[in-house]
C-alpha cells in the first residue's frame, strides 16, 4: 500500500505534466502562427504599455488583471479539474457505481455541466472537439490499453481478434449502411437528403465499439479470460479499423457515386489494407526503437518512462502523418514493446510508466464521457428523425449479433476449445458504442453529407443508448447468464513450473504427432525471440533473469520478505530491531530502500491473498519470529520494501553519509545508498549473525511454525512459546550460511546430513530446513552484486503472475479511433481547437 | 503397408471405443506411427529421441519416459516397456485429446483427474507414487536448462522453495521429528486445483491429413 502511495506521489507529478503539455503545446499548434506573433506583440505592447504608464502615472500597480494572457490554459486545466472533480463525485458512492457504471454515471454529469453552460451563455460554448480528441485524448488510452495488454493471451488469440476486428468491424459498418438505405428506400424515414453512400459512411462510424464500460463490468465479475481478451482485443483493433473503413467511404463520399467504378473500389479495398497494415507495421517498427532505446537509458532513469509515452506518441502521429492508421500503430507499439521494455527498464520505471499511463488514460477517459453529456446540450445538433434512430439501434444490435454469431461459428470450427454459447451472447451485447464514434461523427463534412446533424444526434442517442442502457443491464445479464469466471489462482511455484511442463509437453506431444499447431508456432517464435530478438532489443543482464519461473520465485521471495517486516513494525519495530537475530533483517531493510518504490507488482501483489499478510498479527504477538515463511522463500535474502523502517536503521547500524546530503536531488528520486555503505552494513550483519550463531547450539530443533498458510499459522498460535530458545534459528542458520560460507558452511552440511540419514530417500525432513540446505545462486553473491540483476528480474518477471492482468481495477480500457478522419478536421476549425476536450465555437 | 492399412479398418474401430478418436484421427495418427517407425511394428525410445523436432524440448526424457510407462497405458503393473505398439502409442496420446465442449461437471473432474495424473507420472519416475525433492529437482533443472543463464544453484533454490510451497498448503504443521517424503498425488492435484488443465492440456488432432514437419 505504502509503494502504491508513493508511486502515486510520483505520478501526481505526470499528472501536472499532462495538464501542462496539453497547455503548452495547443496555443502553438492551435493558434496560427499569426495569432501567436499577435499574441507576442499584445503582451510586448501591455508591457511597453505598463512600462510608459509606469513613467507616466505615478504610482506603480502592484497587482494587476491579466486574464487573457492565460485565458486558454487556464479554461483547459480548469475544464480537467472539472470532469475529474466528476469522477470524485461518481465514486463517492460505491453502491452507485456499481449499478450504474460510471461511464453512464459521468455522462450524466455531463448533461448537469452542459445545461449550467447553456443556462449561463444561452448557447454551447464547450464541446468535444474532433481534433482534440482524435489528438489529446485518445492516443494516451490506446497507449495503456496495449500496453497493459496481457500479451501471451492476446497473442494466442490473435485470430480470432483480427477476424472480429476485422471481418466483423465490415460486417457491421456494410450491413447496418445498406439496410438502413433500403428502409430509407422503403419510405421508413420520410424524406432525407442521404444517398446509400452516406449510409454507408455512417454505417462505418457506427460500427465502432467502445468497450470501457464492458471491460469495467467484466473486472467485477471476472469473466474468463478467453472472453475478455476477445472483447478487449477487438474493441482496440476495431477502433483503428472503424477509422480506416470510414476513411475509405469517405474518400467514395467525396468522389460522388457516379464516378465510382470497378477500380476506384479495389483501390478502396486495398487502400483499406495498405493503410490498416501500415499502421500495424509502423507501431512494430516503433516498438523496436522504443526497445533499443531503453537498453542504453540507463542513466537517466528520471525520464527513462517519458521516452515510451513520447515515442508512443510519436507513432501515433508519425502514421497520422503518412495517412496509415494511427490507432493500430500506437496499439501494436504498445503490445509488442512492453516486454522488452518492463526488461530492460528499472522497476522503479516502469511502476512510473504504468501509474503515468493509467494517470492519463484515465483521467482523458473521464473528461471524454463528461464531454460527451455536454456536448448533448446543444439545440444545433438535434434534427429529431424516429425511424432513423429507432432503426439504427435495432440495426447495430441485431447485426452485432449476427455478425458475432457467424463468426464464431466459423472460428470454432478451429478450435480446440469453441467459445461458449453464452460468452457470444455476451461478446454481442457488449457492442457499446463510444467516444469514437461520436468523433467520427463530429468530423463529417456538412458541405458533403446535409444531413450531418441527424447523423451526429443519432450518434449520440446510440451511445447514450447503449452505455447507459446495456452497461447498466451487462451486469445482471452475466451473471445471470452464469458466463464462466475465471479461476482465480494465487501465484505459486508450483502452478508455474508446471504450467511450463505443460506447455513443453504439449509442444513434444505436437511434434510426435507431426502437427503444426500453436505449440509449433509459439515453440518457434519462443526459439527465435531467444536468439535474436532478445539479444537486439534487450539488455543482457535483463535477458539472464528473463524467465518468468525465476520471476515468480522472485515475487514471492519479494512478497515473503514485505510480510516479515510489516508483522515486525507492527508489532513494534524497536523490540524488533534489538532482537537477537534482527541484524539481518535490519540488512534487508537497508537494501530494501532503493527498491522500496521500484515494485511495479507490489500493487497488484496486495490483491493476492498471500494468507500471511493478516495472520500473523496474532502470531507474531506471541513469537519472536513473526512469520516463519520469510526465509523459506527469502533464499536470496533482500530487500524489504519498507521505507519506515529506514530512520531505525539509520541510527542503530549505521552513520549514514546521506544524512549530509540535501534529500532533494534533480534526477534522482530516492537514491539508492551507496556500495560502501551497504558493504559495511552487510559485513556488520554478517558479523553479528555469526556471533549470535555460535552462541547457538548447533543441533537446532526445527521450529514448530512452518507454515505459509493463514489458517495453519492460526492453528500453531497456541504452542507458539514467546520465549523459545530455538526460535531464532530459522533466519539464523540461513544468514550464517551465506555469510560465513567458509567458517561453518560445513557444520550445516553436516548438520543436514545427520538428518538425511533418516531420510534416504531424501525428502524433506521439515519445511523450515530446506534453506539450510541449499544456498541459492542470488544467496551465493553478495548482494550488492546482484542488485542489479535482481533488479530487471523483477520487471521481467510480472508478467508471470498467476492473474490476468487486467486486475488492476483501474484498468479501463480502450477505446480508439483513428484520426486520419481529422483529415476534414479542417484549418477554420484548427483555428480554435486550443482546448482539449472542449472548445468554443464560434460558429 | 497398404494391405495391412486397409485390415486395420475393424481394429480402428476398437482402438475408437477406447481412446475416443475418430478412425479418420486413428489413421492420420497411423501413419505418423508407421513414419516414425520406420515401418517397424513397435516404436522404440530411440525413434523418438532421433526426432529433431524433441531435440530442442529440454524435458524430453520424461516425455519419451511416459509412453513407455506402463501406468499411462492403464496396466496394472509398474515398470517400464521397452516398446510399445501402436495401439499404447495411441492411448498415450488419447490424455491430450480435448475435452467435448458441454460436459457435466463429474466428468470433468476425472478428465482433470486423469491429465493430472498423467503430469504426475512424468514427474514421479521411480514409479512409488510420491515425487520425492530429488525427482522435483530435476524437473526444474531440466525446465530451466533451456535458459541457459538460470545456474543448477537457481533452480535448486527453486525446486526446493516449490517443494516447501507443497509441503506448507497441503501438510500445515509439522511435527519436529515429521518427514517430508514429497509430493503425493492428492497433495499435487490439490495445488494445481486453480489451473484450468483440462482447458490447456490438449493438442488439436485433426482430422485432415497431417503434414509430416521434420524428422
Amino acid at each position: 500500500m505504502q509503494l502504491k502511495t508513493s508511486a502515486m506521489a510520483l505520478l501526481r507529478r505526470f499528472a501536472l505534466l499532462l495538464a501542462l503539455l496539453i497547455v503548452f503545446n495547443t496555443p502553438c499548434k492551435v493558434a496560427a502562427l499569426e495569432e501567436d506573433i499577435a499574441e507576442v506583440g499584445y503582451s510586448k505592447s501591455t508591457a511597453t504599455e505598463t512600462s510608459s504608464n509606469v513613467t507616466t502615472i505615478t504610482t506603480l500597480p502592484i497587482v494587476i488583471w491579466k486574464w487573457h494572457h492565460v485565458e486558454t490554459p487556464y479554461l483547459v486545466a480548469l475544464w480537467i479539474l472539472t470532469c475529474w472533480l466528476c469522477k470524485l463525485v461518481c465514486e463517492l458512492n460505491h453502491s452507485f457505481t456499481s449499478v450504474i457504471p460510471e461511464s453512464g454515471l459521468l455522462i450524466m454529469m455531463g448533461f448537469i455541466l452542459g445545461g449550467i453552460v447553456w443556462g449561463a451563455d444561452k448557447a454551447q460554448t464547450f464541446k468535444l472537439i474532433p481534433v482534440n480528441f482524435f489528438y489529446y485524448l485518445l492516443p494516451q488510452i490506446v497507449l495503456d490499453a496495449s500496453y497493459c495488454m496481457p500479451n501471451k493471451l492476446f497473442f494466442s488469440n490473435l485470430g480470432a481478434i483480427l477476424v472480429h476486428a476485422i471481418i466483423g468491424t465490415c460486417w457491421n459498418a456494410g450491413t447496418v449502411g445498406v439496410a438502413l438505405w433500403a428502409c430509407y428506400e422503403w419510405g421508413a424515414m420520410g424524406t432525407l437528403n442521404i444517398g446509400p453512400l452516406q449510409f454507408l459512411l455512417f454505417g462505418a462510424l457506427m460500427s465502432a465499439v467502445d468497450p470501457v464500460a464492458v471491460i469495467a463490468v467484466f473486472e467485477e465479475v471476472h469473466v474468463n479470460e478467453v472472453l475478455y481478451i476477445l472483447v478487449f482485443g477487438e474493441s482496440l483493433l476495431n477502433d483503428g479499423v472503424t477509422v480506416v473503413l470510414y476513411n475509405v467511404f469517405d474518400a467514395f463520399v467525396s468522389l460522388g457515386g457516379p464516378k465510382i467504378n470497378a477500380e476506384e473500389i479495389i483501390k478502396g479495398i486495398i487502400s483499406f489494407f495498405v493503410v490498416a497494415f501500415g499502421g500495424s507495421f509502423l507501431g512494430v517498427v516503433f516498438a523496436i526503437l522504443i526497445s533499443m532505446l531503453t537498453r542504453v537509458t540507463k542513466n537517466v532513469q528520471v525520464i527513462e518512462a517519458g521516452f515510451i509515452i513520447v515515442l508512443g506518441y510519436l507513432s501515433y502521429l508519425t502514421a497520422e502523418m503518412l495517412s496509415l492508421s494511427a490507432i493500430l500503430s500506437i496499439t501494436f507499439c504498445g503490445v509488442c514493446c512492453q516486454k522488452y521494455v518492463n526488461a530492460n527498464m528499472d522497476e522503479k520505471s516502469v511502476t512510473t510508466l504504468r501509474y503515468s499511463l493509467k494517470v492519463l488514460a484515465n483521467g482523458s477517459e473521464t473528461m471524454i464521457f463528461v464531454f460527451l453529456g455536454v456536448s448533448a446540450i446543444d439545440k444545433n445538433i438535434w434534427v429529431w428523425n424516429t425511424g432513423f434512430i429507432l432503426l439504427t439501434i435495432l440495426f447495430i444490435i441485431v447485426f452485432r449479433f449476427m455478425g458475432v454469431f457467424f463468426l464464431n461459428w466459423l472460428l470454432n470450427m478451429n478450435r480446440l476449445i469453441p467459445i461458449d454459447i453464452t460468452d457470444q451472447i455476451v461478446m454481442s451485447y457488449g457492442g457499446l458504442r463510444g467516444a469514437v464514434a461520436y468523433g467520427l461523427a463530429a468530423t463529417l463534412d456538412e458541405a458533403k453529407i446535409p444531413e450531418k446533424n441527424l447523423m451526429l444526434g443519432t450518434t449520440l442517442i446510440v451511445v447514450y443508448f447503449t452505455v447507459v442502457l446495456q452497461g447498466i443491464t451487462m451486469k445482471p445479464f452475466v451473471q445471470w447468464l452464469k458466463v464462466k469466471k475465471a479461476t482465480i489462482s494465487d501465484l505459486t511455484l508450483n502452478g508455474k513450473i508446471n504450467n511450463r511442463t505443460f506447455e513443453h509437453t504439449l509442444t513434444a506431444m505436437e511434434d510426435i504427432c507431426g502437427r503444426m499447431g500453436d505449440n509449433w508456432w509459439t515453440r518457434h517464435w519462443k526459439n527465435f525471440e531467444d536468439k535474436y530478438v532478445c539479444w537486439l532489443l534487450m539488455k543482457s543482464d535483463a535477458r539472464k533473469q528473463n524467465d518468468n519461473i525465476f520471476g515468480a520465485f522472485h515475487k514471492l521471495n519479494l512478497e515473503d520478505a514485505k510480510n516479515y517486516v510489516t508483522v515486525g513494525e507492527r508489532k513494534g519495530s524497536l523490540a524488533f530491531i534489538r532482537n537477537d537475530d534482527n541484524a539481518s533483517v535490519d540488512f534487508k531493510k537497508k537494501l530494501a530502500l532503493e527498491y522500496a518504490n521500484g515494485m511495479p507488482d507490489m500493487s497488484d501483489m496486495s490483491e493476492y491473498d498471500f494468507g500471511i499478510d493478516n495472520v500473523p498479527v496474532t502470531s507474531g504477538m506471541k513469537n519472536q519470529i513473526p512469520s516463519v515463511s520469510l526465509d523459506i522463500h527469502e533464499q536470496d535474502s533482500k530487500r524489504m520494501p519498507d521505507l519506515n523502517a529506514h530512520h531505525l536503521l539509520e541510527q542503530h547500524l549505521y552513520k549514514s553519509r546521506s544524512n549530509n546530503r540535501p534529500t532533494y536531488s534533480r534526477s534522482h528520486y530516492k537514491e539508492s545508498e551507496n556500495p560502501d555503505e551497504m558493504q559495511e552494513i552487510f559485513q556488520r550483519t554478517m558479523r553479528s549473525r555469526l556471533e549470535s550463531f555460535k552462541s547457538a547450539k548447533m543441533g537446532v530443533k526445527p521450529s514448530k511454525k512452518i507454515s505459509k498458510h493463514p489458517k495453519k499459522d492460526s492453528t500453531h498460535k497456541p504452542n507458539g512459546k514467546p520465549a523459545d530458545p530455538n526460535r531464532i534459528y530459522p533466519y539464523g542458520d540461513e544468514d550464517f550460511e551465506f555469510s560465513a560460507d567458509s567458517a561453518s558452511s560445513s557444520e550445516i552440511a553436516g548438520n543436514f546430513r545427520r538428518r538425511s540419514t533418516n531420510a534416504p530417500a531424501a525428502g524433506v525432513d521439515n519445511p523450515a530446513f530446506i534453506p539450510e540446505m541449499d544456498t541459492s545462486a542470488p544467496m551465493r553473491n553478495p548482494p550488492w552484486q546482484t542488485e542489479t540483476a535482481i533488479n530487471t528480474a523483477v520487471a521481467a518477471s510480472q508478467r508471470a503472475q498467476g492473474r490476468l492482468p487486467w486486475t488492476p481495477t483501474n484498468l479501463r480500457s480502450a477505446r480508439s479511433t483513428d484520426s486520419i478522419a481529422m483529415a476534414n478536421a479542417s484549418a477554420d476549425e484548427e483555428a480554435h481547437e486550443e482546448k482539449p476536450g472542449k472548445h468554443h465555437t464560434r460558429l | 503397408m497398404g494391405a495391412s492399412q486397409s485390415g486395420r479398418v475393424p481394429e480402428f474401430q476398437d482402438l475408437t471405443d477406447k481412446t475416443g478418436f475418430s478412425i479418420e484421427q486413428l489413421k492420420n495418427l497411423h501413419n505418423r506411427f508407421v513414419y516414425l517407425t520406420q515401418d517397424e511394428d513397435t516404436l522404440r525410445r530411440e525413434h523418438l529421441e532421433n526426432m529433431s523436432d524433441l531435440a530442442l524440448n529440454p524435458i524430453r526424457r520424461q516425455i519419451i519416459e511416459a509412453f513407455f510407462d506402463s501406468r499411462n497405458l492403464g496396466q496394472k503393473e509398474k515398470g517400464c516397456l521397452q516398446e510399445i505398439g501402436f495401439e499404447e502409442f495411441v492411448t498415450v496420446l488419447a490424455f491430450f485429446k480435448p475435452p467435448k465442449p458441454h460436459i457435466a461437471e463429474e466428468e470433468r473432474k476425472t478428465i482433470k483427474k486423469e491429465k493430472l495424473r498423467f503430469l504426475f507420472n512424468m514427474h514421479d519416475t521411480d514409479n512409488d507414487g510420491v515425487i520425492t525433492l530429488d525427482e522435483y529437482r530435476r524437473v526444474v533443472e531440466e525446465l530451466l536448462s533451456s535458459t541457459e543463464t538460470l545456474g543448477a544453484e537457481t533452480a535448486k533454490a527453486i525446486s526446493d522453495a516449490a517443494m516447501l510451497e507443497v509441503a506448507s498448503e497441503t501438510v500445515g504443521q509439522m511435527g519436529p521429528d515429521e518427514f517430508y517424503e514429497g509430493i503425493t498425488f492428492e497433495q499435487f492435484m490439490q495445488i494445481l486445483k486453480d489451473i484450468e488443465i483440462e482447458t490447456k492440456m490438449n493438442v488439436h488432432f485433426w482430422n485432415l491429413e497431417t503434414m509430416h514437419c521434420g524428422k
